[in-house]
């Protein structure tokens, strides 16, 4: 059964959406070192939901930044428990969600781990290997503890199934950029702002573009069509290479540009 | 989940099961492909056209049908009938090149142009490889690093056939991570470019796709039986790391009284010490850590070096009706050199584990008829045998 009640994450997006804010949604991997401070770097620096990635020995959606970046917290012996022993650490005044992949959930076992995120504080999750048609049971259980299932669009997706994947989204619909894996690419994608602009035209749930999105500039040509962006290999690649620090100002670069446009 | 009452390995399930195994876990970006490789193979399965265009490549390309041998001195120092069903003589040299002539001239038929593959031994890299440069399409083959060491012969087969060959540098650097980045490749070139998966594993539809094209080897050891013996064998016995040739051979004797055996290596038995888990788009019995990381298989051979298996071995192994045994790589080395040196036939090493369960069970088999898939040749891993016995 849908549940028609918005989630909590929800109400927070829509509100800010409606007041003429753009969404920004920095990403930064779980356990890798540093990670608790980027949080909390991000949410100082103008952040809206962050999403925390579960590093996984397989993601196949994710290019070799990430994928670097959850090998490291792994090598360094992350686990989703320690992961979110870390989240409950955090005073952070910002929304956060779950990026992990399906077999995360379906070892815990779909109740078990939808307790246990809401527990930790968590509000959403993002599963990009479980696509609508095989979302129900993890959905049921998520939908229980009030948790939102973000579901993930995509540029391949015909028409008639965009809205049978927003109908089933919570929180936000996560539109993917592009053809290919996480990671920064020198030109937004023109399936970016494609995919974007045929979801605004079918639902009133936050759209908001991740994969490929990769620099304030980006960010900003992005922002024209969507509700906001979500900075994934390039947040990540700054922690690796700068610290929480970099992340933060970074966050700031992004954050002042999509705002400089906005009217 | 509710047991379907589909007849065994018959057609899987409208979302792609096979009991409660199998499934499509794929990102959002690769659901219509697989929606539309579905009705692909689902309408040339159906079409007497292209079954008789695949049937005239099985025959005048790859050789088929493949012969049954009976080895008499290995089957008497054994107490058994071992049979074998000769999949090593097949052009190419193993199963491999059932299941992708049909997905290549599927994937033609379809408008691809080009094919993305993934490979362990490198069987079915060259096995792609050949399929592309008959029928005029392109490939690029992943292949983990460790494996490019290990099968440097194949590595220049396959470049030698025209494909370009990717060393994969992630996780373990095997079978797993070479599937990894082909879905990656297939993410990102998804709309000009068939994944030719090389097993019953994947994500609906290629789990049931990849069994039916290799289906000519156990219909084809039904009929040879029946004709040479007068009945079905007491045993059908092959190796398992995806399972390909494995379902291929049992697709055969699932309705017989056969008992069917699935040999995995003692390093990457998913069936034996796995729990069910989700990975490379199915459900099925996978390794994995007590938090669902992934674990890596350790085995001697690169085409079982895979934690996870086809989920309809997971399905049969559910219901009893297919057992996984597993056997040590000592015990592999044996049965190598045991055929090699009784029959005179190299096996590959993959098919080497079969024979391996063969004859450290055989004491239990006496008199009785035993099928053996010997899937591949094992020319390819002469240069590693070479320096493990010195």
């Amino acid at each position: 059964m849908i549940s028609t009640s918005l989630t909590p994450l929800e109400v927070t997006l829509r509100a800010k959406r409606d007041a003429g804010r753009k969404l920004l949604v920095p990403y930064v991997t779980g356990g890798l070192k540093g990670w608790t401070d980027a949080i909390r770097a991000a949410a100082a620096n103008g952040a809206d939901v962050i999403e925390i990635g579960l590093p996984f020995s397989d993601p196949v959606m994710d290019g070799p930044i990430i994928q670097q970046a959850s090998q490291r917290a792994l090598d360094d012996g992350a686990t989703p428990v320690s992961i979110l022993e870390g989240v409950r650490t955090l005073d952070v005044d910002v929304p956060l969600v779950v990026m992990c992949y399906y077999n995360t959930v379906h070892h815990a076992g779909h109740e078990r781990f939808a307790s246990q995120l809401f527990q930790a504080g968590i509000v959403g999750a993002i599963i990009p290997d479980l696509p609508l048609e095989e979302s129900g049971p993890w959905c049921a259980a998520a939908d229980a503890v009030g948790l939102a299932t973000i579901m993930l669009a995509a540029p391949t997706a015909p028409d008639e199934r965009l809205p049978r994947v927003c109908a089933r989204a919570r929180g936000f619909v996560y539109s993917v950029g592009l053809l290919g894996v996480t990671g920064e690419r020198t030109e937004l994608a023109a399936t970016a702002s494609q995919l974007a602009k045929r979801l605004k035209k079918i639902t009133d749930v936050p759209v908001i573009i991740g994969v490929g999105v990769s620099n304030s500039a980006q960010a900003v040509e992005a922002c024209k069509v969507a509700d906001g962006i979500v900075q994934g290999a390039s947040v990540v690649r700054r922690l690796m290479e700068g610290g929480p620090d970099a992340v933060g100002t970074y966050v700031a670069e992004v954050r002042a540009a999509i705002d400089a446009t906005t009217v | 989940m509710s047991i379907s009452n589909q007849s065994i390995m018959s057609e899987p399930s409208e979302s792609g099961r096979f009991g409660e195994f199998g499934g499509r876990f794929v990102p959002e970006t690769l659901v219509p492909a697989c929606q539309e490789l579905e009705a692909a193979f689902r309408e040339a399965w159906g079409d007497p056209i292209f079954r008789a265009e695949l049937d005239q490549l099985l025959k005048e390309y790859a050789g088929r049908p493949s012969m049954i041998t009976e080895c008499y001195q290995l089957g008497a120092k054994l107490g058994i009938r071992l049979v074998l069903k000769r999949e090593d003589l097949n052009h190419t040299g193993s199963h491999k090149i059932n299941n992708v002539l049909g997905q290549v001239l599927l994937a033609k038929r379809m408008g691809k142009k080009h094919i993305v593959a993934e490979t362990g031994a490198g069987q079915h890299g060259v096995a792609s490889a050949t399929a592309a440069a008959l029928m005029g399409m392109s490939c690029k083959v992943y292949m983990g690093a460790v494996d490019v060491e290990r099968q440097a012969l194949n590595v220049f087969r396959m470049k030698l056939l025209g494909a370009e060959v990717e060393a994969v540098h992630s996780g373990s650097r095997t079978l797993k991570d070479a599937v990894n980045e082909a879905m990656r490749d297939w993410v990102a070139s998804v709309e000009s470019t068939h994944y030719c998966l090389g097993s019953v594993m994947g994500p609906h539809p290629y789990p049931w796709m990849v069994r039916e094209f290799h289906r000519v080897i156990g219909s084809e050891a039904r009929e040879q039986c029946l004709e040479r013996y007068g009945s079905d064998p007491d045993f059908v016995v092959a190796c398992v790391g995806g399972g390909s040739n494995a379902l291929g051979i049992f697709s055969g004797f699932v309705d017989t009284k056969a008992r069917l055996i699935g040999v995995e290596p003692a390093g990457g038995a998913a069936v034996g010490r796995g729990q069910p888990g989700v990975v490379h788009g199915m459900r099925s019995y996978l390794m994995q850590d007590e938090y669902g990381q992934v674990q890596e298989a350790h085995s001697i051979s690169a085409g079982l070096d895979y934690p996870g298996v086809g989920p309809e071995h997971s399905y049969l192994a559910s219901i009893g009706r297919a057992e996984y045994p597993t056997v040590t790589d000592t015990e592999v080395i044996e049965a190598f050199q045991l055929m090699a040196k009784t029959e005179g036939i190299i096996p590959a090493l993959e098919c080497a584990h079969a024979l391996a369960w063969i004859s450290r069970e055989a004491p239990k088999m006496q008199g009785k008829t035993v099928l053996m898939n010997l899937s591949g040749r094992g020319d390819k891993d002469v240069g590693q045998m070479m320096e493990i016995l010195g």
